[in-house]
């Protein structure tokens, strides 16, 4: 115990000092040679993923497991910011299944992107700038997933904002990447103003802002906020309910779900190892894991919320997996396949129990697993994409096609990580989406009709990827220079995640692999016994084979069905293609309403009223001067009539009053 | 001497010897300036490290090195009195920072230096003198000397319509003074029980709390107001975006990082404490008006295309979620209250001295007629993010921890409206994100615009009137770079560290918010 | 014996009289002289009131005594003034004397 209390402090603090170190002194120290910044960067990261590896396997395998339950421990919690004496923020180290999960992920696919950008980011200008904030992004997101209480996680929360906003404005002489970078920005920051609103109106009732205080359980309750906000009404709805909604609203700004995923697709802009780490792996699941972190809270005093997640989860999953269906760009078929998965890490929150008894939690698990596992397979593909990109020097599927033949290790990978996310045995992907949809069947069949349908569409979109990619027909497009296989530094990252993607044929042969998740990560932290559900498993395996097998159909040889297809639902495909108009109702918005209605409005209003009426008073003040200035002549003897008719006057007054 | 003192003395030393130096010999007076603001910087650093030091020995006082000496006494009393709190600590560091980065950016005055130089310090003693005052009668005088010299500095060295701005906020500042120097002769007036010793200190007029209620009434939104006009609050916040529009880059500086908050600091000090209850009354009155400066000003922000009218009008929302918080009147939104104060200044200074640098060069402010400056000056620009995103309330930097203190103290307010009110306010940190990073899209990213690169040099290319100008670009030099590096560093410190800062201030405003509640 | 009545009716005279003067000639000198009337009334109150109200204090006479000679400097750097504006603008008439004006 002691041992991890004394590294903890290591994974926040080296990749911080790696940021101010790269950021102020990389551009000077390491001009002749910038790789040496990447390799600094990479060390640095590799000490952070020994130790989180070993904080992790320390605590699930040896400390953590109490008499029947998971600790939640707090390794360290420095002061902050004192607000008042209840309302403190502090810097801390939470400990427990989740977060010990999240240190694994963040820093496996950490070190994989660092390793991998060493090659893919070799002699871009600004290269030591990308590995400062890469160090940055990884300090806020491990700052973020050990949280100890929720204003710690806003901080961290708007700081992998901002390091996702300097990523993908990498390029930022590129007039896309900019636009892009300020939607994100700006979307995302959009939504955690609600997250913070969420945060003020809980906070006031509970007065803490610590997780261990909100959500300690007791007798079906989230205890504190049972007794402070039960029962509170705002406008007719319950106060819970709107602060835990607000709360999820920035977790879905974050996480990219419907009406708030414009971002996503556009900050594909970024270098794609970036895109990989953030927009795949990491920070877009941080909204999940917000949802995780308050779901006792949600689950038992806000439970018409989770509904909603769910629905909400249901609807962005099928909305983006049928975008993705259409996208040319491999990166934005990515991009949708990203927000999709992580709608059903929603949908699985909120399909999930509270209790380990009866598989009762396997939603939460579910949702936990399918985290770890898309982030793997998400992260391969991405990077996959990116040694494609590399090679064809386009984005567009166009350009591509038959590229097994030249790059046999991005073929062998990126199929391995296609047939995760289709949902393929025994691919990763296949344990936890099925879990996913054991959950959804349980608890609400319309969800897992949905699911299961997009289950199907994902396998669709993903091979038609990757046919598209690696089969197809010759493709004039690169004829006038060969595609080479990427660098070994560029390789190896692919290898090692797809590893990870296959660690699951364990699961076939030995249960303690297949308990893995069950056993470790619930939502009371108990810990169940998993058990198959193989009608379910059958179900799904059928509707990812028929995805597969129509995708084989359409993609494998260049011929016109697909076409011919997208001909017959011409205005389906077109919205589709268009993305359903949603970022053109949003320019619409923003610009037309919010720009030229109300900021033009309230700026002419300042000038020509506001303004105005101060310049009228002061027009009004130097009319009078004229016309009164003319009293002061400087004629001595108009002075004296003056005069004479005042005493005069006063005389009178004096007299006869 | 008491330390409070030696402030003034060592600007009134300032004065006599940047008077003395011929005025052709630039660099003497520069240097000058340098050595006496380092002094001031000095003394603030050590003031700040002696106060926590008494405090921590378990000094009880309100105002610690506290001093007096009468003036006059008779007709009317008044006396030189002097003495800090936590607030007034932390307006002093301020100050203290902002003048020496002012120093630094206004190297590059040639024209008239010497007077310049001289006015600046005018300025400075007044702001210096107001902050350490306790006695109203010192503070208003201060308060005068500070606002006089604007007229000045902004008339004789600033840019475009410079006489009809430096008119403009001078007459208007000095309208607010009007109406102030009235509510301080009615606090004067009704310092003391019928029959007692009137008094213009602050200490003693609180505790005597001798002014009924339906004269706090009157006086209390004369004094408020007062203050507020300087403090940019809306519908008295027009002179802010002419008045930083014309000034000259230190003025910019020294206005907005300071001078703005003799308006927070003076309705927190003047109006609130000393007219309690009349503030409970009509708090709202200005709350809802001062909601209004906070979304108001953010929304202007998005649509001007003058760098500084931009920063003007998001210090009107960021100063009006000074006095917003202030009004909520407990101790944690005061405490936000101060931050932001402190937070704004800070920021708010760097954003001027940076546009000015980037002025200095381009002669445009146009972000309409700039692009892709991240090439040419590298070192400006990443100050700039720097800037913008403190302003956005980045965590790290200084303006998340005021702004989340601000947002977490009001809404602890026990009434719904008031919350609610809260709530709009929070708007503001997306339409200041929008805003900002307009700016910095649009000029420091993208690609060149009218900028040609000749070998290794960047030329600003300009028409006008039909003539063609090539400015030559340049990053940084080393004075600039002290400007920036200093402010930058400060909020980061206070960013990163906040809790010291924080519980400083928040102490000091125990009794004033026990009092308000 | 004459009456108190009758010197005041000549002083008041003598007064509006020196008041009309001064307010309607043009010429610096005649405003002069009409401030001597003024002067001179108001002396003539002096010594009347000072030998009818109180004939045994001698105040009065001795206001009238400073006056005199305080007019007489005034008339002394008046005159002067006015020969020196005449040299300069070649005219003593009041409302063409405007050159500190704008």
């Amino acid at each position: 115990m002691e041992t991890i209390t004394n590294l903890s402090p290591i994974i926040l603090a080296l990749p911080f000092l790696m940021f101010l170190f790269l950021g102020l002194c990389g551009n000077k120290l390491f001009k002749s040679n910038p790789n040496i910044a990447g390799w600094i960067g990479t060390a640095g990261l590799s000490v952070v993923a020994i130790v989180s590896y070993y904080i992790a396997i320390q605590y699930f395998w040896v400390e953590g497991k109490g008499a029947d339950a998971y600790q939640q421990f707090v390794l360290f919690n420095h002061e902050w910011l004192k607000m008042t004496d209840n309302l403190v923020i502090s810097i801390g180290f939470m400990l427990d299944p989740i977060s010990a999960m999240m240190l694994v992920v963040i820093s496996t696919v950490s070190l994989m992107v660092h390793i991998y950008s060493l090659g893919y980011m070799h002699g871009e200008e600004g290269f030591q700038r990308y590995y400062a904030v890469l160090s940055l992004f990884t300090f806020a997101m491990m700052g973020l997933v050990v949280a100890t209480n929720i204003f710690q996680m806003y901080i961290f929360w708007e700081l992998v904002g901002v390091s996702s906003f300097l990523l993908i404005s990498f390029y930022f002489i590129k007039p896309s990447a900019v636009a892009a970078a300020k939607k994100a920005f700006i979307v995302t920051r959009f939504a955690d103003m609600f997250f913070l609103i969420g945060i003020l109106i809980l906070s006031y009732y509970t007065n803490t802002f610590d997780f261990l205080k909100l959500t300690a359980v007791s007798d079906g309750h989230a205890t504190l906020v049972n007794n402070t906000m039960c029962g509170e009404m705002f406008m007719g709805l319950s106060v819970t309910s709107i602060a835990m909604f607000l709360i999820f609203l920035g977790g879905a700004g974050k996480s990219a779900m419907f009406p708030f995923h414009i971002w996503l697709p556009d900050a594909m802009e970024g270098p794609t190892p970036a895109s990989a780490l953030i927009h795949a792996a990491t920070m877009v699941v941080a909204g999940v894991f917000l949802v995780a972190r308050m779901f006792p809270v949600y689950f038992f005093e806000a439970h018409d919320v989770l509904t909603i997640i769910g629905y909400i989860g249901a609807f962005t999953s099928l909305f983006a997996a049928i975008i993705a269906c259409t996208q040319t760009d491999i990166k934005r078929v990515l991009a949708f396949s990203t927000i999709s998965q992580i709608a059903y890490m929603f949908v699985a929150l909120a399909v999930s129990g509270y209790t380990s008894e009866h598989e009762a939690c396997l939603g939460y698990t579910a949702s936990m697993w399918h985290l770890f596992t898309h982030a793997m397979f998400k992260a391969c593909l991405f990077l996959g994409a990116g040694c494609i990109i590399h090679a064809v020097h386009s984005n567009e599927m166009n350009a591509m096609g038959n590229l097994r033949k030249f790059m046999p290790i991005a073929h062998i990978t990126f199929g391995i990580s296609c047939l995760a996310i289709a949902g393929i045995l025994p691919f990763s992907g296949f344990y936890s989406k099925d879990e996913i949809l054991v959950a959804a069947f349980e608890h609400d069949k319309v969800l897992y009709a949905c699911q299961a349908f997009v289950a199907g569409l994902t396998a669709f979109y993903m091979f038609r990827l990757y046919f598209r990619i690696f089969w197809y027909s010759e493709n004039p497009a690169h004829a006038h220079h060969t595609p080479h296989e990427a660098p070994m530094n560029m390789n190896i990252p692919l290898i090692v995640l797809s590893v990870f993607t296959c660690y699951s044929f364990f699961n076939l042969v030995s249960n303690d692999s297949y308990q893995l998740f069950s056993s470790k990560i619930t939502a009371d932290r108990v810990g169940f016994e998993l058990e198959t559900n193989w009608t379910i498993a059958i179900a799904s395996l059928l509707v990812a084979g028929v995805g597969i097998a129509i995708a084989w159909v359409l993609y494998k040889e260049k011929n016109d069905k697909p076409d011919m297809i997208a001909g017959k639902v011409k205005c389906l495909y077109i919205s589709a293609s268009h993305r359903f108009y949603i970022d053109e109702i949003y320019l619409f918005i923003t610009r037309k309403i919010i720009f030229g209605g109300i900021c033009v409005a309230i700026a002419w209003f300042d000038r020509h009223i506001i303004d105005g009426f101060m310049n009228l008073l002061a027009w009004i003040s130097r009319e009078l001067s004229y016309d009164i200035r003319d009293v002061q002549s400087g004629n001595l003897q108009q002075y004296a009539w003056g005069f004479l008719v005042g005493v005069l006057a006063i005389a009178m007054f004096a007299i006869y009053y | 001497m008491n330390i409070l003192s030696a402030f003034v003395v060592v600007l009134l030393v300032m004065l006599v010897a940047v008077f003395l130096i011929p005025g052709e010999k630039k660099n003497a007076i520069r240097w000058t300036m340098a050595a006496g603001s380092m002094v001031i910087l000095g003394l603030a650093g050590y003031l700040v490290w002696n106060f926590l030091a008494q405090r921590e020995a378990g000094a009880t006082d309100k105002f610690l090195f506290a001093d007096s000496t009468v003036w006059y006494e008779g007709v009317i009393n008044i006396s030189y009195s002097v003495g800090v709190d936590g607030v007034s600590v932390a307006m002093i560091m301020l100050s203290a920072i902002v003048v020496i980065t002012g120093v630094f950016a206004s190297w590059a005055v040639e024209d008239k230096a010497k007077e310049y130089f001289l006015w600046f310090i005018m300025l400075s003693i007044g702001v210096f003198g107001f902050f350490i005052s306790v006695d109203l009668f010192t503070m208003f005088l201060f308060y005068e000397v500070a606002l006089i010299p604007m007229y000045l500095l902004i008339g004789v060295w600033g840019s475009g319509d410079k006489e009809y701005a430096a008119m403009k906020l001078t007459l208007m500042l000095m309208g607010g003074s009007a109406f102030l120097m009235v509510g301080i002769f009615g606090i004067y007036y009704f310092s003391a029980e019928d029959g007692g010793a009137l008094t213009f200190n602050l200490e003693e007029i609180a505790a005597n709390a001798a002014m009924p209620i339906e004269w706090q009434r009157v006086f209390f939104p004369l004094t408020f107001v007062g203050f507020g006009v300087l403090g940019a609050m809306f519908p008295f916040h027009t002179w802010s975006p002419d008045g930083h529009a014309s000034a000259p880059t230190a003025v910019s500086m020294l206005h907005a990082g300071v001078l703005m908050k003799l308006g927070g600091y003076g309705c927190f000090r003047v109006a609130m404490t000393l007219m309690p209850e009349a503030c409970k009354e009509q708090a709202w009155i200005f709350i809802v008006l001062t909601g209004i400066s906070v979304v108001y000003g953010a929304f202007s922000a998005c649509v001007q295309n003058d760098l500084k009218y931009i920063n003007a009008y998001s210090s009107v929302s960021h100063c009006g979620l000074v006095l917003f918080a202030l009004l909520m009147m407990n101790q944690t939104a005061m405490t936000g209250a101060i931050l932001q104060m402190l937070s704004h200044g800070l920021m708010t200074a760097l954003f001027f001295a940076l546009i000015g640098m980037i002025y200095g060069q381009t002669h445009t402010r146009d972000i309409r007629y700039l692009g892709g400056l991240m090439q040419v000056m590298p070192f400006l620009c990443v100050c700039y993010v720097i800037a913008g995103m403190a302003s956005l309330g980045l965590p790290g930097l200084s303006g998340f921890v005021a702004e989340m203190t601000i947002f977490v103290g009001s809404f602890a307010h026990e009434d719904l409206f008031h919350r609610v009110l809260v709530i709009g306010g929070c708007t503001s940190i997306v339409i200041t994100a929008v805003y900002i990073l307009r700016v910095v899209g649009k000029i420091l990213f993208g690609p060149l615009y009218k900028i040609e690169k000749v070998g290794d040099q960047y030329n600003y290319v300009s028409e006008h009137h039909g003539e063609v100008h090539h400015y030559p670009l340049r990053d940084a030099i080393w004075y600039e770079k002290i400007a920036t590096i200093g402010l930058i560093v400060s909020i980061a410190i206070i960013g990163l560290y906040p809790v010291w800062i924080s519980d400083m201030i928040s102490e000091s405003l125990e009794a004033v918010a026990a009092m308000l509640n | 014996m004459i009456p108190v009545e009758a010197y005041l009716v000549v002083s008041t005279l003598l007064f509006f009289i020196g008041v009309y003067g001064f307010l309607v000639r043009k010429n610096l000198i005649g405003i002069l002289m009409a401030v001597e009337l003024i002067l001179n009334a108001v002396n003539i109150n002096f010594v009347v009131f000072n030998r009818f109200l109180y004939p045994d204090h001698l105040e009065g006479y001795i206001y009238s005594l400073f006056v005199i000679v305080v007019a007489a400097a005034e008339t002394a750097i008046a005159i002067s003034i006015i020969i020196n504006v005449y040299r300069k603008l070649k005219d003593v008439r009041v409302d063409s004397i405007n050159e500190l004006k704008n």
